[in-house]
């Protein structure tokens, strides 16, 4: 095993054991880039996750719509962001929702790194 | 033999898709952006690459993590853009280069470097949206050679490594037969973060000292882990590993002749250099 490394705040990196526990989830997820799968999630949403094993975590973050749960539940960013697509929800909507902010306060908060 | 004419690192922020299709180049928002882009066009017009070594990132398009290759190159005919799942148009395909992608395979894999060869491929946003900032008529006049580098499952390959894969390259394309003019073009970054309570992380002061040091002091950056460079940059910041790969491909000596950054594009530090080897 390797050595724990610090924690960095607010980050979860996807590793071995994000992918493990993310697999049916981020499969799921990647099939996403194609239209068809989408409308299908969309027209049968049970069906869909049952289709591809999700555990109940990975279910529920989904129904909620909620990326920090689905985080939790071991899905990558990338694979997410096509979920998100599914939505019409764009990178300051999902930073927005995981810190707690809303749309234009986050934007700001761009903004203001310029310094 | 082929000479490597120059590099050029931007951003891929998926947005900027958006952007041109939507014609915004000239909006308030848009606009600093790709005014960076109008030198580097005009450097391009005067350098007629004719061959673009693509080191980029796949973000979920062509590799699942059934099977994450850390490095791969592509060989083949033609590389095609498609559906990435939230909206992005697509682009016209990509010629490929197969005498460079073998010769480069064969090359990297003599110099130790265990690399995945793909003989169909699509590429994402990573290539297909500094090609279209590169060449916006979108009628590429280059072939091209596709270089992923995994940045989508951890462990990710070191920054030392990166620079090392990013020489191996330079020495294959001088190496290479013929008179081809060759660009390398590396693609991510700067800092960002999507995921997590960090989202929206930026660190300007880093990204600036990073862009001043491919030219003054190039391997600064491999003295940081994955992990330091996650926690300086963000978890997609770590992208510049490409940055740092196509710089090293130039060799050890090279001359800034553009450089724009500007905060923010999306949710990102949005980068841009053009580079020429000097000769020793």
């Amino acid at each position: 095993m390797s050595t724990p490394k610090p924690a960095i705040p607010g980050t979860t990196l996807f590793d071995g054991a994000q992918a493990r526990k993310g697999y049916a989830l981020n499969k799921m997820c990647y099939s996403f880039n194609h239209a068809g799968n989408r409308q299908a999630f969309l027209a049968d949403e049970d069906a869909y996750c049952a289709r591809f094993g999700l555990n109940a975590q990975q279910r529920e973050a989904v129904r909620a719509r909620n990326v920090l749960q689905l985080i939790a539940a071991g899905g990558n960013a990338y694979y997410l962001a096509k979920f998100a697509g599914i939505f019409g929800l764009d990178m300051q909507d999902i930073g927005a929702q995981q810190t707690g902010m809303t749309k234009d306060q986050f934007k700001a908060r761009l903004v203001a790194a310029r310094g | 033999m082929a000479r490597i004419i120059g590099a050029i690192t931007t951003s891929h922020v998926p947005a900027i898709g958006g952007a041109i299709a939507r014609q915004l180049q000239h909006e308030p928002y848009w606009k600093p952006f790709f005014d960076g882009f109008v030198p580097v066009r005009e450097w391009l017009a005067q350098a007629r690459p004719d061959v673009v070594v693509m080191v980029y990132n796949d973000h979920g398009l062509n590799f699942f993590l059934d099977k994450m290759p850390t490095f791969a190159v592509g060989a083949a005919p033609q590389y095609r853009h498609a559906d990435e799942g939230w909206g992005i148009p697509t682009v016209p395909p990509f010629q490929g280069n197969l005498d460079l992608s073998w010769h480069l395979i064969e090359s990297l894999v003599g110099e130790d470097f265990d690399l995945t060869t793909c003989q169909e491929m699509l590429v994402d946003h990573a290539f297909t949206l500094p090609m279209a900032l590169l060449w916006p008529d979108q009628n590429w006049p280059v072939t091209t050679v596709p270089v992923c580098i995994n940045t989508v499952q951890f462990p990710l390959p070191s920054a030392a490594r990166c620079w090392r894969l990013g020489e191996a390259i330079g020495r294959a394309v001088a190496a290479f037969p013929g008179d081809a003019r060759v660009l390398i073009v590396g693609t991510g970054g700067l800092s960002h973060q999507l995921d997590g309570e960090r989202a929206g992380f930026i660190n300007k002061d880093f990204d600036l000292q990073f862009m001043q040091s491919l030219s003054a002091d190039p391997r600064w950056a491999t003295q940081f882990s994955i992990h330091q460079l996650v926690e300086k940059t963000g978890t997609q910041g770590v992208e510049l590993l490409m940055w740092l790969a196509a710089r090293a491909a130039l060799g050890p000596a090279a001359r800034q002749v553009h450089a724009s950054y500007h905060i923010p594009i999306s949710n990102t530090a949005a980068g841009l250099m053009l580079l020429e080897p000097v000769a020793s």
